[in-house]
């Protein structure tokens, strides 16, 4: 019998904030799980999404904000199950506040930070604390994720129960892989108790050896050291097959090689409850970008791949055999990057970007229909019992503003993060997020959006 | 030509030409009992070598004073490096001495390139980990013409430790660049997989070495085989060592040092007539003053470089005397 996580909205944190009331006039409102695909005027009361209707035909109730949406996208706000916030420990790189704002400027309306910190969000005491901080300084709900073993080390569980209770939204050893198949079984074993959904860093630490990059025609010129494809599909398959054992629910996170986009609709077919994510960097880039030898912008684990397989994922996405878009956001300090390619940690942020580097790359050259685009950009919750944002009557106000015409360059006004490792820096991008409600309250909003409008 | 040697990448066939072309007027400087030319006076190079070299170091420095620049010879051992200085630190502290140019050895690749993003000399890569030597490829390729005369259409088979050999993948580009057919050969464990597209073609054993016009051994690294890349180096040796037997009388042999006797080499082949050993290393003077002198002499930098009274004396085309007594003045 295969487990569904109950619902775990009520786990997200964020700092206190005013419920919306406000009349967003004349956005084109698109959001395909509505069929919504219109201009629309859309009535904001106390946070919740109050009405929908033909532009011009909703009054504003007493004290409801007017928000000129003429011109802009209304599009769902997205949800993102990767992230790394980098605290406690390394807060230099990141913390809740600058992670979640950089979040909202990407229009995400929730996100999930990752538990590879120092020290891991192993314990409750952790975990809490980490809950605690998100009520004082997240600007958008933010849920914490737990490790699957003790110190991240693969040896024995974390006490999956007790933190389940106190708050975790999924169990990962995110950073690497659970080697031992027999830990894995153990994990998802004991899923049946502690109800959370395992996202696995699928990669076999014997196949990918000291590898810095994809193994390829680019490492063969450049003399570093390969990861092959096969490290990563070799280990989904394995996950998979132990999931189907022991009835469990897994998440593949990072998804990069062609190979695995097999293993994983494979998966699918034979009835495993798996799903998968995909970055925005491994669906726009590939290895021929390490060619610069900057790995500030281009190391990250999984490695950017050739171009086969960048189709492969792009493939994957439109047929749903990945589910959803998911960023890896992992912010490294400027010093730790200003080294030699081969010492340099693997990471690239995304939070800011993922939106416009996809509609970018990918919308309007006609590879990807804008319609999906959103659909798998606010899809990253479902597997966790996460909210997937609607635009409906009814539905908490989870919506952002997007104008598709802007242009902009990645940088050129600095980043909410307090990283700047991005992948697409200095890159002229079309599509800027105006605005984004999270879950019933403003989260962010474009310093020149009201001029800007006007 | 660029203003950094980084990869052989960054040559043309010209380029390459003229570098051969100016390392033999070099060489006939070398021939005289005073081997030093003002080109550089008053102009400093940073040797700065974080990986233990030999031949490497030693040959950039003889250039460098032949040339009659300042040196000065920074080690990883024993320089603020060993105290965790940063390169990109270590980098912006050489520059303030205001260098013409930094020869740069590091166990990592794409060092070289950040040293030619932090500093404003030019910046000469002799080594980045298993990526790239192009100083070495281009003096393998002066020892080469000038025992065969000509390059163009050689059949050369570069035999060894591909994986792992910056000498190797300088060589494939340099070597195919200047008309040359390569093909690499070794354990399948050892040949970085799609090697083909740098131009060459692969084969795993020695069967058809016959075909060969200049066999090119790579160094076998003993601590490679902690890696067990080969069963063992007894194995390594029967397959692959280049001996008496598989070397034909008429093929060249050339090897980048430093040898390990009775591994990828038999003692007979390496002091064989046919082998161009010694000479390699005798041109590693002689190439990289000609670098030197291409990368900061240019006509790219006008007036950067005021004191080349004596420049003429290192033009092949304008052979007369240069004035070797003025130089050392």
């Amino acid at each position: 019998m295969t487990f569904a996580p109950p619902p775990l909205s009520g786990f997200l944190e964020r700092a206190d904030v005013e419920p919306l009331d406000a009349l967003v006039r004349g956005a084109h409102a698109l959001d395909p799980r509505s069929g919504l695909d219109r201009p629309a005027d859309i009535l904001i009361r106390a946070g919740e999404i109050a009405e929908v209707g033909q532009p011009g035909s909703i009054e504003a109730h007493d004290g409801a904000e007017p928000i000129a949406g003429e011109g802009l996208h209304a599009l769902p706000a997205f949800v993102d199950p990767h992230v790394h916030l980098r605290t406690p420990g390394r807060e230099d790189e990141e913390d809740i506040d600058s992670g979640t704002r950089a979040a909202a400027a990407g229009g995400y309306c929730a996100i999930v930070a990752m538990p590879n910190t120092d020290p891991v969000v192993d314990s409750a005491p952790v975990l809490r604390s980490l809950r605690e901080r998100a009520r004082a300084e997240a600007r958008l709900p933010t849920g914490f994720a737990a490790a699957i073993t003790r110190g991240q080390r693969g040896e024995e569980l974390s006490e999956m129960a007790e933190l389940a209770d106190v708050g975790a939204i999924l169990f990962t050893d995110d950073g690497g892989p659970v080697e031992s198949g027999g830990v894995l079984r153990q994990a998802l074993q004991y899923q049946r108790l502690a109800e959370r959904t395992l996202s696995l860093h699928s990669e076999d630490p014997t196949l990918s050896g000291p590898g810095v990059m994809h193994e390829g025609a680019v490492s063969a010129a450049l003399g570093l050291a390969g990861i092959p494809s096969i490290s990563e599909s070799t280990l989904i398959a394995r996950d998979a097959a132990i999931a189907r054992y022991e009835g469990g629910r897994i998440h593949v996170m990072h998804v990069s090689a062609r190979e695995s986009v097999e293993a994983i609709e494979q998966a699918k077919a034979s009835g495993i409850a798996i799903t998968a994510e995909v970055t925005p960097h491994h669906l726009c880039l590939t290895d021929e970008a390490v060619r610069s030898l900057d790995p500030a912008m281009f190391k990250m684990n999984p490695p950017l791949r050739a171009s086969e397989d960048r189709e492969a994922l792009i493939e994957g996405l439109r047929s749903g055999a990945l589910d959803a878009v998911a960023t890896d956001h992992a912010p490294h300090s400027r010093e730790e990057k200003e080294q030699p390619f081969e010492l340099a940690p693997m990471g690239v942020t995304g939070l800011e970007t993922a939106f416009a580097v996809l509609h970018t790359e990918l919308v309007l050259p006609g590879v990807l229909d804008l319609g999906l685009l959103v659909e798998r950009m606010t899809a990253g919750g479902e597997p966790f019992g996460l909210v997937v944002p609607r635009i409906a009557v009814g539905e908490p106000a989870n919506v952002c503003l997007v104008d598709l015409a802007a242009e902009w360059e990645v940088g050129e006004a600095g980043y909410e993060s307090r990283s700047t490792n991005s992948s697409f820096a200095g890159r002229r991008l079309t599509g800027r997020v105006r605005m984004t409600v999270a879950d019933g309250a403003v989260a962010y909003r474009e310093r020149s959006f009201a001029i800007g409008v006007a | 030509m660029q203003r950094h040697l980084l990869s052989v990448d960054d040559l043309t066939r010209e380029d390459i030409e003229r570098i051969l072309g100016r390392a033999e007027s070099f060489a006939e400087v070398s021939g005289r009992e005073i081997k030093k030319v003002p080109t550089l006076r008053g102009r400093t190079v940073i040797n700065l070598f974080y990986e233990s070299s030999t031949r490497t170091s030693s040959s950039f420095e003889l250039a460098a004073k032949r040339l009659s620049a300042d040196l000065v010879n920074v080690k990883a051992q024993g320089s603020a490096v060993d105290k965790g200085e940063s390169l990109k630190d270590t980098v912006q502290t050489l520059s303030a001495y205001d260098p013409a140019a930094i020869v740069i050895r590091t166990p990592h690749v794409g060092a070289a390139g950040l040293v030619a993003r932090w500093s404003a000399a030019a910046v000469i890569n002799a080594g980045d980990g298993k990526h790239e030597h192009p100083t070495q490829a281009l003096l393998d390729l002066y020892a080469l013409r000038r025992r065969a005369g000509s390059i163009e259409g050689l059949k050369v088979w570069i035999v060894g430790d591909v994986l792992h050999s910056r000498v190797a993948r300088s060589n494939i580009l340099a070597f195919s660049r200047m008309g040359c057919e390569v093909t690499v050969c070794g354990p399948p464990t050892l040949i970085p997989r799609e090697v083909t597209t740098l131009g060459c073609d692969v084969r795993y054993s020695l069967d058809r070495l016959g075909e060969a016009d200049v066999v090119y051994a790579l160094r076998m690294q003993h601590e490679r085989m902690a890696g067990s890349f080969v069963p063992s180096l007894r194995e390594y040796a029967a397959r692959y060592q280049i001996d008496g037997r598989r070397l034909g009388p008429q093929q060249l042999l050339m090897h980048p040092g430093p040898v390990n006797r009775g591994v990828e080499l038999a003692a007979e082949v390496i002091d064989s007539p046919q082998a161009l050993i010694i000479e390699q290393v005798e041109s590693g003077v002689v190439v990289r003053m000609a670098v030197l002198y291409e990368l900061l002499t240019g006509s790219r930098e006008p007036g950067a470089a005021p004191a080349l009274t004596a420049d003429d004396a290192a033009r092949p085309e304008s052979a007369p005397s240069p004035d070797p007594a003025g130089s050392a003045a």
